[in-house]
């Protein structure tokens, strides 16, 4: 699986005779021995992490769905019995909805760290590719898990998404009905989307394993991006990044830790406490805080279609990023420009997500007040159209344009030179 | 290397309190116009906050005796109020179905029933396994019963409402507020700010003394409201104190394997540049 020599002897007969018919204990201690540039920051420990949050969902959800009833009528009701009745099931069921927001935030640190790297840059086209497929599968797979609960922003929050599939030109009617099941969001709905929300993590899981074969493959990307060369640029993964990684994940659990135990509800709705009614809307829908930059783009433009296309858009041109971005410098740290940029897409995503948030109409930066003492300024309207804008432009013209014109900075020569300066290499003590 | 860590925690932890700041700010805006909301201090806020059980006692009898006409708590069952944790635990009774005080809070209540025999439905008193009853046969028998309005559901009342405890307090105490000149208020509907839309079918529930508390505490509006929304409070999360010593000693362990995982990796990592 991986690119390095294998360094595994099995000791044993049966370890012997194993290696010859299925090398699977080789697999493991070449995983464990893989050579990784040694100069991996804190950014890099996100892989591990995002491991673990799909593991623990996994868990999780499978004991959650013994206790779990798909049915309009009890679905409600069976998250409170779990709550309430089920052995632990008052920290599982957090420990599920709390869960799912701690993968977003790790998922985006992952993305934004690979943007900023660009580990997206050949030859991680492919390595690339399959983590925007995971992140869009966990997209699909976040919204259908908010459904289950079937509390008000459950139903509504489902009503408005696949109210999306409705805008598609000719089919967009039929399309619809066929993925409810009917008419609008009922019981048909609650059970494909409980079948689908099963299956869905099995697919990430899948695509996990071929996302880490690709990166074994290629090897990892580091903070200077320059390919290792050398034995020297590089540390074996255990026993270096296993413990460098098992101390991000605890840390990062802290912060799980915290949200389950003394924040359960913070990251949610209230509204999601009463039971889904179809004839009562609540006043604002809003999803759940990892959609909300795609909400503001969404909601951005008038055009119902439209909106869904750039919604879409959004998502899809992160896949073509490896040919748009046309400069060879992968880090941004050799890219001053560039690295502008960058901070202020990053700011523009936080803007949109705090569009999302808000109601289009309410002025988001006010610039004083009219002659009737009414607030005048920018809504959140126009600031999603401005951030919608930058965020387009950063991929389609300035990533491309920028490769063309920006001078990069001096580069060392390898992970070794930047790490040591230009000294001998025969004074580095090697890592075994 | 620490300041890289430290770095790296501290956006994470700010990128957190950012999304959530900006979540509970949209889920804050609650159209109560300017009527000030009082942010009560109440027993179970913070982290190592507990229901103030004397409290909740008092508001399981306000509940009883006034709110029970109208609403049901559809999520609990009379054996819960005896749990850990709950109003009316007692160490000597660690299975709630033993509790005397469970055993006539559900004999005060009577519950429909089927005779096996016969199949006759027929009401008996309750036991503590049973579920706190409905208190309408359906929907439509409890709108006809209040002008239009449906009673809400209360055991999860607190959590499903912006502003939680203190919502409901503040909603209990606000029909003394001034209606407004440009209010009219339909048939059947009271004036109340912290009501979205200012409109509610519930008439003022609470007067003073329209309740005896056994403890001799004066039944003062406030005083029942407060009470009643910390029996509330308890009814929406009544695992939060499980919750919260189990949260205290998984942060104490985590935080302890940070600090010797971090001395590892130092020493791992001890002679390798990077």
């Amino acid at each position: 699986m991986s690119g390095h020599p294998s360094t595994y002897e099995p000791k044993y007969a049966a370890t012997k005779w194993l290696d010859t018919r299925l090398p699977i204990v080789r697999m493991g201690a070449d995983f464990m021995t893989f050579p990784s540039p040694r100069n991996l920051n804190y950014w890099y420990t996100f892989g591990g992490i995002l491991a673990l949050c799909l593991v623990s969902q996994i868990i999780t959800g499978i004991i959650l769905a013994m206790h779990y009833v798909p049915h309009v009528d009890f679905a409600f009701d069976s998250v409170q019995r779990i709550r309430r009745d089920v052995p632990f099931g008052w920290l599982l069921q957090p420990m599920h909805a709390v869960g799912a927001s701690m993968f977003f935030l790790a998922v985006y640190v992952h993305m934004f760290r690979g943007l900023y790297y660009g580990s997206y840059k050949a030859p991680r086209e492919v390595l690339w590719i399959i983590g925007c497929l995971i992140y869009l599968v966990m997209m699909a797979t976040g919204f259908l898990g908010y459904t289950l609960p079937w509390g008000q922003m459950s139903f509504w929050g489902a009503t408005v998404i696949t109210g999306f599939f409705g805008a598609v030109p000719v089919v967009g009617e039929s399309l619809q009905q066929w993925l409810l099941g009917g008419y609008a969001v009922d019981n048909a709905t609650l059970n494909r989307f409980f079948a689908l929300h099963y299956l869905l993590p099995f697919v990430i899981a899948g695509l996990v394993a071929l996302h880490v074969w690709a990166l074994h493959h290629v090897g990892q990307n580091n903070p200077i991006g320059i390919t290792t060369k050398t034995k020297q640029d590089t540390l074996s993964f255990h026993p270096y990044y296993t413990i460098k990684d098992g101390f991000a994940v605890v840390v990062f659990l802290l912060i799980f830790a915290f949200f389950i135990f003394y924040q359960p509800d913070a990251l949610g709705h209230a509204d999601n406490y009463i039971q889904a009614d179809a004839l009562k809307t609540p006043p604002h829908i809003v999803p759940e805080w990892y959609f909300l930059p795609f909400y503001a783009i969404l909601r951005a433009v008038p055009d119902k279609l439209l909106g869904i296309v750039l919604m879409l858009g959004a998502i899809i041109v992160l896949f073509v990023l490896p040919w748009l971005d046309t400069s060879k410098v992968r880090s941004m740290r050799f890219r001053p420009v560039a690295k502008w940029f960058f901070w202020i897409f990053l700011f523009f995503c936080f803007i949109l997500g705090w569009c999302g948030a808000e109601t289009p109409d309410n002025i988001a930066i006010p610039f004083g007040t009219d002659a009737s003492g009414q607030v005048r300024g920018l809504n959140f309207t126009w600031l999603s159209r401005i951030a919608t804008v930058y965020y387009f432009a950063y991929f389609v013209l300035i990533l491309p344009i920028l490769g063309l014109v920006e001078t990069p900075k001096d580069r060392p020569d390898s992970i070794t030179k930047a790490v040591l300066g230009d000294i001998n290499h025969t004074a580095i003590v090697p890592a075994e | 290397m620490t300041f890289n860590a430290k770095l790296i925690f501290v956006t994470v932890a700010l990128v957190i309190t950012t999304f959530s700041g900006v979540v509970g700010h949209a889920a804050g805006d609650n159209n109560t116009g300017d009527y000030e909301m009082e942010h009560k201090h109440w027993h179970f806020n913070g982290a190592f906050g507990t229901y103030d059980k004397a409290s909740a006692q008092r508001g399981y009898q306000v509940y009883r005796e006034v709110c029970s006409s109208c609403h049901q708590l559809k999520h609990l069952s009379f054996r819960h109020l005896g749990d850990q944790g709950a109003p009316f635990y007692d160490e000597r009774y660690p299975n709630p179905n033993d509790n005397p005080l469970v055993k006539n809070f559900a004999a005060d209540w009577s519950i429909e029933s089927i005779d096996g025999e016969t199949g006759d439905i027929f009401e008996r008193p309750g036991v503590p396994a049973d579920k706190f009853p409905a208190i309408y046969p359906n929907d439509a028998a409890a709108r006809a019963s209040n002008g239009g309005g449906l009673p809400p559901d209360l055991s999860v009342i607190v959590s499903a409402r912006n502003g939680g405890a203190d919502y409901i307090y503040n909603l209990l105490l606000a029909y003394d507020a001034e209606i407004p000149k440009d209010i009219v208020m339909g048939p059947g509907l009271s004036y109340n700010p912290v009501m979205d839309g200012g409109a509610i079918a519930m008439v003022a529930p609470l007067s003073d003394d329209i309740v005896e508390y056994a403890d001799g505490t004066p039944a003062t509006v406030e005083q029942m409201a407060a009470d009643v929304t910390e029996f509330l409070a308890w009814s929406s999360d009544p695992k939060m104190e499980q919750r919260k010593s189990a949260g205290l000693m998984t942060m104490l362990y985590l935080t302890i394997l940070a600090i010797l995982l971090w001395f590892s990796y130092k020493r791992v990592w001890k002679d390798v540049e990077h």
